[in-house]
């Protein structure tokens, strides 16, 4: 289900570039490379400096995503890589040369290990040699394909954008002008306001490929761009309140919460449904993998909506009042709801109660926010407080702080840097890579805005934020943010009209069952052992007797004068003796450990206080 | 009662010297023995007889009779050592760690040492103290009882002493004489038995029977004890014969007289007299006898037992009967046990303790509750008094809900004020830079109040009493800081300590290590005086106070993990087997007897989370397309998992590997006819060329005698 899972494509992603690769295989160079050699030396030991002498590097510049645009459809690339293949053999071949780096390249242990998805912690049963070589099979797949994702994770060229202060310099003293001036064009132009200060507060919700913005202010204007074009596809004002928008599946699509029900409009600005079964919804929120459209609403009710075939697929009463805090872990498509005291409760349209439920908050909880791999949840309440927790598991607090005004919204970056909206200001926070939390000690970047936040995202594969307030929307730079190398087939933001459709079909065919979602969607990977002993049990009923149960032990009769009755009965008592004596030792085990238990338990009693100890202060 | 302990004190004294006499006959034994080859080997085993004799290492050694060169656990004789052989033994390791081992030893010498009653020493008896004694010795010598030697008295003694051949003489013609008459009558009553009529020993049986009644009656007049005797004795005869079937018209003589009833008027008489007899043996008797049988019975019972326990009787008082059936029924135990009494008031000292025990923290809270109460209305004259200083003050807010309000009330209106003065003072600072750097705000409101120990102790009954005093108190410091200064005064500790720790950790969850702000950007709007901000601040946390979340949440747990437990099955039936109506209960035997108990479930997996709530239940809809049934060579599920754990989809995988995962195990051409398999495909002879279109994927599944016939065939 989640992004995290999938591997690198080697035919649909962008190109190597070659000073990456270089710096980040240790391997000597080949012969073959040797025109690009002078080129890293050049490149590597100077990042050019700005005037103000901090380094400063953007992603997802639009002019280099044309570039490797370009050069997808380039055949440049393609000859090369052929000439890389063939090269070595017509070398031996011809001259006799022999190739200096014999066999295939060597593959880094952890990259391969990033792959592997077999859990062998877990300790397996004494298996027969028939299953033991079916293991060993899926065990010597498992590391194929591991290494074969290792090797094609290369082809992942791009590398995230950073900020870094010079010299303990405060990076969040650094304003987006800044940054404007020291970036690319194509990057500034990334940073935008629109002055919208007609229609009141703006929610925003940019498009999964993240080429697309679409906007709803509270008094009813909703528009929908293509924000890096700035070409408008629609905007019109549907004489009601908006209190949220979303795209669905594509940007073909856009679902708007109005007062009183849920519509859903098309790009060209044409209302396609009225979903009145959605009322009063408050929240809303897209499960790209399964087509469910989820919202929350006034009423206390999370809808589960199925875009594919509009089929209300669960209608889950939360009982804990209305419901306007919602968001969706991205991993396992659980939708984490707020409310007001204190409790963030997990849902799942399989189950009529919640999965869980965490208490983070002394006050109601004000926002919520998932990270992209499902492992921390951010939240923020009443009390002032924004915390992050670990969702694996153990739902702990892993690191808290209380902020002078509370934050009323949240919202995690691809790459985990976590942004909170309290009042006019903006902050965020980043951590130190990509897998651990945001450190909430120093904020990474600040902004201040025209107006009090009232919507936040992050826009994927863009290092951009934008943010929805009072007075428009403002589109702001944060270096870092978002995933640099995008999936071509996934989620391709450069698609033609006739690519989006053939993904559309290969995802509705790929549409993950509504009821598989639970809080550890690897669990369906495993036996269901309550049916399978149910069945068993059954079976043996049936039968009068267990077909697996072991045979009493008979000895094969032996050569003449060998297998005297009596000899049979010995070896036969041999084995069963052997077979009690294991039984006994098991089970002295077993008391021991029961004993050392017990031991441990008395002990900490064993010492009664005297009398006088009542009088000790 | 003491001059038969005494007695029996006596008594064992002899035997004891008999003991000790045995060496000597060991001795003996040894000067006979000495001729022979291997007496050295038998002076040996009577050395160490001898030597064991002391009591220090009795347990004879194991002995190994045949040379063998291996030990093995099969021919370990278990003889000599006087232990059984437990197979425990046999699978620990042969040597035992050995610092517990010398222990070990120890303990083991301690217990096998038994507690050898010593005889009395001759001075001890001479010796006596007290006037019970003394009067008891003078008795004795008085009457010339032996006082140590107890076999024979003076008086016998003497006798024997006097007896000359006169007497010797007499009293062997005396003897000769009872012999003789012995023999007359003994021959006499065999002559009598074999004296075939009926009649004789008829008239001699009733003549028996009417001087037997006739010498009861004697009896009962003179000695009534001995007439109850001889009535019992009467009553069993007559249970006897009513057993014995003789008056039932079963024997051969009431058959053949049943025959003759018809026509002989003698026969009927004597038939219709035995049925009389019979009516009269079978007749029921009264109650009164069954019990006295019973008595008898118990009686009997009694002299059975040994008389350990009948002094166990007397020690009881009264005759209890259910004493006495407790005694008669663990006489063993009685028995073997003589220092019950002594061991029984110890239990029950225990459990004075231990009520003890609990009584005390009981009280301990009761003290604690009215230093509490002391100490709050302390604080409320202290809060009247000082209203005017509202930070202070305020942080040591009391609970009851009343005050909660009107101090809530209270700081609507400063909130009020501060928003004006607020207002005023943004217009003053509007050029203020925007980017403001805060100053570190204090960490926490207050350092700890100096606290006693007792005061965490109640934390948990002041949160139950809504009474979040303090929520900024860190707890771990305050309990690091109780548990140091009352290292073990708490007498149920365990218990009470692992609750306080959940709803300690819950509340440091929710209050301690929050970061303080350091750098951040302000509003503008709401830029503010540290000061007036860190007001604010604590004056929400404190109208917040009231909400109790944390004790909502905890009650909702609480239900969640009732309500997922699985419930025990009560099948009692009201009124079956007894009484039954309004207001009656069924007994709590029989409740306990006819309740099932559910098996308890596997822990819960939110146990040690306090703040969570985890849901329980089976989510069976996905459970709907999980793997039911593991396939053929898996015999665990976790085998199976294993290998269905790599995903093969495009999605996860590189396309290649997509590719080489998904490849079918037999790949067809198209076009070509693929032709049923054939009897000759499998035998030694080869078909046509039909077969080339099928190629096996995997080259190593092909055996060497497929490839042979591909090679033939492409041959041919």
């Amino acid at each position: 289900v989640g992004e995290m899972e999938t591997a690198p494509k080697p035919g649909r992603d962008v190109p190597p570039k070659k000073d990456k690769v270089q710096t980040k295989r240790k391997k000597p160079r080949r012969y073959w490379e040797e025109e690009t050699v002078p080129t890293t030396a050049g490149t590597s030991p100077g990042p050019p400096r700005n005037k103000k002498n901090r380094e400063l590097r953007l992603q997802g510049a639009k002019s280099t995503h044309i570039l490797k645009k370009s050069r997808i459809s380039k055949k440049p690339q393609v000859q090369k890589k052929s000439r890389e293949w063939k090269n070595p053999e017509s070398q031996r071949s011809l001259s006799g040369a022999q190739d200096p780096f014999p066999g295939p390249a060597p593959v880094p242990v952890e990259v391969v290990q990033k792959f592997c998805r077999i859990d062998k912690s877990r300790k397996l049963p004494q298996s027969k040699a028939k299953t033991r070589s079916r293991l060993e099979v899926a065990e010597a797949e498992e590391e194929e394909t591991s290494i074969k994702a290792a090797r094609s994770e290369l082809l992942l060229a791009e590398e995230p954008g950073f900020l870094e202060g010079e010299d303990g310099e405060d990076t969040a003293k650094i304003c987006q002008a800044d940054i404007v001036e020291a970036v690319d064009i194509a990057s500034a132009a990334k940073h935008f306001d629109l002055n919208l200060r007609q229609f009141g507060p703006y929610r925003l919700n940019y498009s999964r490929t993240g080429r697309h913005l679409a906007f709803g202010g509270r008094r009813g204007h909703v528009a929908a761009l293509d924000w890096i074009t700035k070409k408008l596809m629609c905007e019109i004002n549907v004489m009601e309140a908006v209190r949220d928008i979303r795209f669905l599946h594509s940007e073909a699509l856009l679902a708007v919460a109005q007062n009183r029900w849920l519509h859903i409009y098309d790009n060209q600005g044409i209302e396609l449904h009225c979903i009145r079964r959605c009322d009063r919804v408050t929240r809303l929120e897209f499960l790209p993998f399964h087509f469910l459209l989820a919202t929350a609403s006034e009423t206390g009710f999370l809808t589960y909506l199925d875009v594919s075939v509009g089929k209300i697929v669960a209608a889950l009463n939360a009982r804990a009042g209305r419901l306007d805090v919602m968001s969706q872990n991205p991993y396992n498509a659980v939708i984490h709801l707020g409310h007001s005291n204190g409790t963030v409760s997990l849902w799942s349209p399989a189950m009529k109660e919640p999965l869980a439920k965490i208490l983070c908050h002394r006050g109601g909880v004000r926002a919520v926010a998932v990270d992209s791999t499902g492992t921390y949840m951010a939240s923020s309440g009443l009390d002032h407080q924004l915390k992050i927790f670990d969702l694996r598991g153990t739902f702990q607090p892993l690191s808290t702080r209380t902020l002078p005004h509370g934050a009323g919204h949240l919202a995690f970056s691809q790459r985990g840097l976590l942004v909170a909206g309290m009042g006019d200001v903006v902050n965020i926070w980043a951590g130190q890579g990509k897998a651990s939390p945001p450190s909430l000690e120093q904020p990474y970047l600040t902004h201040r805005l025209s107006g009090p936040v009232h919507g936040l995202q992050f826009c994927p594969f863009e290092d951009v934020l934008g943010v929805g307030h009072s007075g428009g929307i403002t589109s702001m730079l944060v270096p870092g943010a978002a995933e640099p190398n995008f999936d071509g087939l996934e989620s391709n933001p450069y698609r033609s009209r006739k690519q989006r459709q053939e993904w559309e079909v290969k995802a509705l065919l790929e549409k993950v069952p509504a009821e598989l979602i639970c809080l550890d969607p690897r669990a369906l990977a495993e036996v269901d052992v309550i049916s399978l002993e149910q069945r068993k049990k059954e079976q043996i009923e049936r039968l009068g007797y267990d077909p697996e149960a072991k045979a009493p032990f008979q000895p094969k009769p032996k050569q003449k004068s060998r297998s005297s009755t009596a000899s049979l009965v010995k070896r036969k008592r041999k084995v069963m003796d052997e077979e009690h004596r294991e039984k006994v030792r098991q089970s002295l085990e077993q008391q021991q450990q029961l004993q050392q238990k017990k031991e441990a338990k008395t002990k900490p009693t064993g010492a009664w206080p005297s009398a006088l100890d009542r009088f000790v202060r | 009662m003491t001059a038969n302990r005494l007695t029996e004190s006596l008594l064992a004294l002899s035997q004891q010297e008999e003991l000790v006499d045995l060496p000597k006959d060991y001795l003996l034994s040894e000067s006979e023995d000495e001729g022979d080859g291997d007496g050295e080997r038998k002076h040996q085993k009577l050395l160490e007889a001898i030597s064991s004799l002391d009591g220090k290492n009795r347990r004879k050694l194991a002995e190994r009779s045949e040379a063998s060169l291996k030990v093995s656990e099969f021919n370990v004789s278990s003889e000599g050592s006087g232990e059984k052989l437990v197979l425990a033994d046999l699978l620990e390791p042969v040597k035992t760690s050995s610092s517990l081992a010398t222990v070990k030893k120890q303990l083991n010498r301690v217990k096998s040492k038994k507690t050898v009653e010593l005889p009395l020493n001759k001075e001890e008896i001479e010796r006596a103290r007290t006037p019970l004694e003394q009067e008891i010795f003078n008795l004795l010598r008085k009457n010339k009882q032996p006082v140590t030697d107890p076999l024979l008295t003076p008086v016998e003694k003497a006798s024997l002493q006097a007896m000359s051949l006169e007497e010797a003489k007499v009293r062997r013609a005396e003897l000769q004489r009872a012999r003789a008459l012995q023999s007359y009558y003994e021959a006499k009553a065999r002559r009598e038995k074999k004296i075939k009529s009926k009649k004789y020993h008829k008239v001699v049986k009733k003549g028996k029977a009417k001087k037997a009644l006739k010498e009861f009656e004697q009896l009962r007049k003179v000695n009534p004890a001995a007439a109850l005797e001889e009535l019992e004795k009467i009553e069993k005869a007559r249970m006897m014969e009513r057993m014995s079937l003789k008056h039932q018209n079963s024997g051969k003589w009431a058959k053949s007289k049943a025959i003759m009833a018809k026509y002989d008027l003698e026969a009927r008489q004597a038939m219709q007299e035995q049925l009389a007899k019979n009516k009269e043996l079978t007749q029921k008797l009264k109650v009164a006898s069954e019990s006295e049988e019973e008595e008898g019975g118990a009686e009997v019972e009694e002299l059975l037992v040994p008389d350990a326990v009948n002094e166990v009787q007397m020690n009881v008082d009264g005759p209890n009967p259910w004493m006495l059936r407790s005694c008669t029924s663990d006489t063993k135990e009685a028995a073997t046990e003589e220092e019950d009494p002594e061991q029984l008031p110890e239990p029950v000292a225990h459990e004075v303790s231990e009520s003890e025990g609990e009584e005390r923290p009981v009280a301990e809270e009761d003290i604690l509750l009215r230093e509490f109460e002391e100490r709050r209305s302390l604080r409320q004259r202290s809060e009247l008094n000082q209203d005017a200083e509202p930070a202070d003050s305020q942080e040591t807010k009391d609970s009851s809900s009343q005050e909660v309000l009107s101090e809530l009330r209270a700081l609507s209106q400063k909130l009020k004020e501060d928003h004006q003065s607020r207002k005023q003072k943004a217009s003053s600072e509007a050029t203020v830079p925007q980017v403001q750097r805060e100053e570190p705000a204090p960490e926490e409101e207050e350092p700890l109040l100096l606290q006693r120990p007792e005061r965490v102790q109640m934390l948990e009954e002041l949160e139950k009493e809504e009474c979040f005093q303090n929520k900024e108190l860190s707890r771990p410091v305050l309990e690091g800081h109780w548990s140091e200064k009352t290292p073990n005064n708490h007498p149920d500790a365990p218990k009470e300590k692992k609750k306080k720790e959940q709803m300690i950790d819950l509340q440091n969850l929710l209050t301690t290590q929050s970061l303080s702000v350091k750098s951040l950007a302000v509003p503008t709007i709401e830029m503010l005086e540290d000061e007036v901000e860190r007001n604010q601040r604590q004056m929400i946390k404190e109208a917040f106070a009231g909400d109790d979340v944390i004790r909502d949440f905890l009650k909702e747990k609480r239900e969640a993990v009732e309500a997922s437990k699985p419930k025990d099955v009560d099948l009692t039936l009201p009124g079956w087997g007894e009484w039954g109506g309004v207001g009656l209960k069924p007994s709590a035997k029989k409740r306990r007897r006819f309740l099932i108990k559910a098996p308890e479930g596997p822990p819960r997996k939110d146990k040690n989370l306090p703040n969570v709530i985890i849901n329980e239940k089976r989510n069976i809809h996905a459970a709907a397309h999980q793997v039911r049934v593991l396939p053929y060579p898996f015999t665990h599920h976790r085998q199976f998992e294993r290998t269905i754990q790599t995903p093969i989809g495009s999605t996860w995988n590189t396309q290649r590997a997509f590719q080489k995962l998904t490849t079918p195990k037999v790949i067809t051409k198209p076009g070509h006819i693929i032709k049923p398999i054939k009897a000759e495909d499998v035998g030694y002879r080869s078909s046509s060329r039909s077969d080339l279109s099928v190629i096996q994927r995997n080259p190593k599944r092909v055996t060497t005698r497929h490839k042979k016939q591909l090679k033939k065939n492409s041959v041919d």
